[in-house]
């Protein structure tokens, strides 16, 4: 079994319109059931606008807190999935469903095992 | 020993290659072990092989010979509790070796190579290497690139395999036509790169072609129920049986209507006609079985000229035009409208145009080509050149041809261009 995180990539600016939210919401909350039932739910949560994020980094050996989001764009990550699954397209497949309840692209990436210390 | 038997050797291998690779990645769960292991047998046979005489089953000695060497290898690599050496070798325990089993491992092996999640280019390189059997160095030398950089290229890709759990299994029913199309996407890929090279001196690299024919027969025996398998092997084998005529013995390029259609290679093409008749009998159409019927018709109209001649019919003087005005270009313009409510690319559109010159007249056929919106891609001006040209727009045919000539970096294109442009005067 293989860890994967499935991240959400959401446009900056407002909020879509609340109809359309709550049919996302009911969306979602259907899909975290499946992932659930099927044993393959680790963690899943949205995030805050990337306005409410901030930025800490070691400047010659100083600690240095900024206003984020760290990375300048038109979007950033929404929320996430950590979902268990024994294959990549088996994470693909909640993935696919993710993007049709989100509307929103997905990207699957592994985690690394465990490492040995 | 003496280069023949070496030859041999290497035929061999790259011929079980394929069959090899795919057994022991399902026993060692690992690419990389599979590919040294196939590589260690190599070596073995290179020792062997030329004393002992070739073994009853080479597949079978190959893949035993590599499993064994990979076991002992791997014992010695876990020993110094390399993780990664005790996991395939775990992997291996409960695995058995079988050649030839009812689903052949060849199949799982290149829907791995072709998963989606892995880039278009990279997907070439790994079915070239692993199902092809060819080197790094070949690789990178068919598609004009370092070999350094394509080593690079197949590392990642492996990387990508092993890191993300890529599965090595044969997609579930309802997955297999999207994953099917990028397999066939693939072959396709690499036999047009050899039949018309994009760029360097030679117009067709022919080891790319009949790489991508192999290919394309490993599939068609792996997957015999899939029209579309059997109709890129057919489209495949149609085109090349052109492909003597079309250049000369200098390397110049020989446009379709100009070519001596006794260069074509009949059995290619019977074998060709043979495989679009089957799978179009099962009434699946798809954008391969009709492209592969689309050059089905063209070598009907040749077999037709083969006819008369043989009925010793009188031959006119430039007998591969009478050849190229026995083509039945109506079917053709009926085949790409039917391609084009599959495939609805405007390059369809563009080729369709082609055929429409041949069967209502370059002025029609020119009306649908200034109508498409394909200005960077060089035949576009070439084709409008060619019907320009042919309505007696000379001055407007030579700017085409330029513009053509500007957006071709293929030396055999280019010359052709030129001349056709050179003989308006001007």
């Amino acid at each position: 079994m293989t860890l994967y995180m499935l991240t959400i990539y959401q446009p900056d600016g407002g909020p879509p319109p609340p109809e359309f939210m709550e049919s996302v919401a009911r969306d979602l909350y259907a899909l975290n059931q499946d992932i659930k039932a099927a044993g393959a739910w680790v963690f899943s949560r949205g995030l805050h606008a990337p306005g409410t994020a901030t930025v800490v980094r070691v400047r010659d050996r100083e600690i240095v807190t900024t206003d984020g989001p760290y990375v300048e764009g038109k979007e950033h990550i929404g929320g996430f999935w950590i979902v268990e699954a024994p294959d990549l397209d088996a994470a693909l497949g909640w993935a696919r469903k993710a993007a049709r309840a989100t509307t929103l692209p997905i990207e699957v990436r592994p985690f690394q095992d465990v490492p040995e210390y | 020993m003496d280069p023949e038997r070496a030859a041999e050797i290497e035929r061999i291998f790259r011929a079980e290659h394929g069959r090899a690779v795919a057994v022991l990645v399902r026993v060692f769960g690992d690419i990389d072990v599979a590919e040294e292991a196939v590589a260690d047998a190599f070596t073995a046979a290179v020792q062997r092989w030329p004393a002992d005489g070739l073994p009853p089953s080479p597949a079978g000695w190959i893949i035993t010979t590599a499993r064994n060497r990979a076991i002992d290898r791997l014992r010695r690599e876990a020993y110094r509790a390399d993780r990664h050496a005790q996991a395939a070798l775990l992997h291996a325990r409960d695995e058995e070796v079988e050649e030839g089993p009812v689903r052949d491992e060849r199949l799982r092996l290149i829907f791995t190579c072709c998963h989606p999640a892995l880039n278009r280019g990279a997907q070439v390189a790994l079915t070239l290497r692993l199902l092809g059997g060819l080197t790094t160095a070949e690789i990178a030398r068919a598609f004009l690139v370092p070999e350094p950089t394509m080593a690079q290229r197949l590392v990642r890709a492996k990387g990508k395999i092993r890191d993300a759990k890529i599965p090595y299994r044969v997609p579930a029913a309802a997955d297999l036509p999207e994953r099917l199309r990028s397999v066939l996407a693939v072959v396709y890929l690499v036999f047009n790169e050899g039949y018309a090279a994009s760029s360097g001196e030679a117009l067709v690299r022919a080891d790319l072609c009949a790489e991508a024919i192999r290919l394309g027969r490993q599939l068609a025996s792996l997957m015999p129920d899939e029209p579309e398998v059997l109709g890129l092997l057919a489209l495949m084998l149609l085109a090349s049986s052109r492909r003597a005529a079309r250049t000369t013995a200098g390397g110049e390029l020989v446009p379709l209507a100009e070519q001596d259609r006794d260069r074509w290679d009949r059995a290619l093409m019977a074998e060709g006609q043979t495989l679009v008749r089957a799978c179009l009998r099962r009434n699946e159409p798809g954008v391969y079985q009709i492209q592969a019927a689309i050059q089905a018709v063209h070598a009907d109209a040749s077999a037709q000229r083969t006819v008369d001649k043989e009925r010793g019919g009188a031959l006119p003087r430039r007998a591969e035009a009478a050849s190229a005005a026995a083509t039945d270009w109506r079917q053709i313009v009926q085949l790409y409208d039917q391609l084009l409510t599959y495939d609805p690319a405007p390059i369809v559109a563009l080729n369709r145009a082609v055929a429409v010159a041949e069967a209502d007249g370059p002025g029609t056929a020119l009306a649908l080509v200034d109508a498409l919106d394909l200005g960077t891609y060089y035949l576009f001006h070439a084709i409008r050149a060619d019907l320009l040209r042919r309505l007696g727009r000379d001055v407007e045919a030579r700017t085409a041809y330029l513009r053509a000539i500007e957006l071709t970096d293929n030396t055999a294109e280019r010359d052709f261009l030129r001349r056709r442009r050179q003989s308006l005067g001007g």
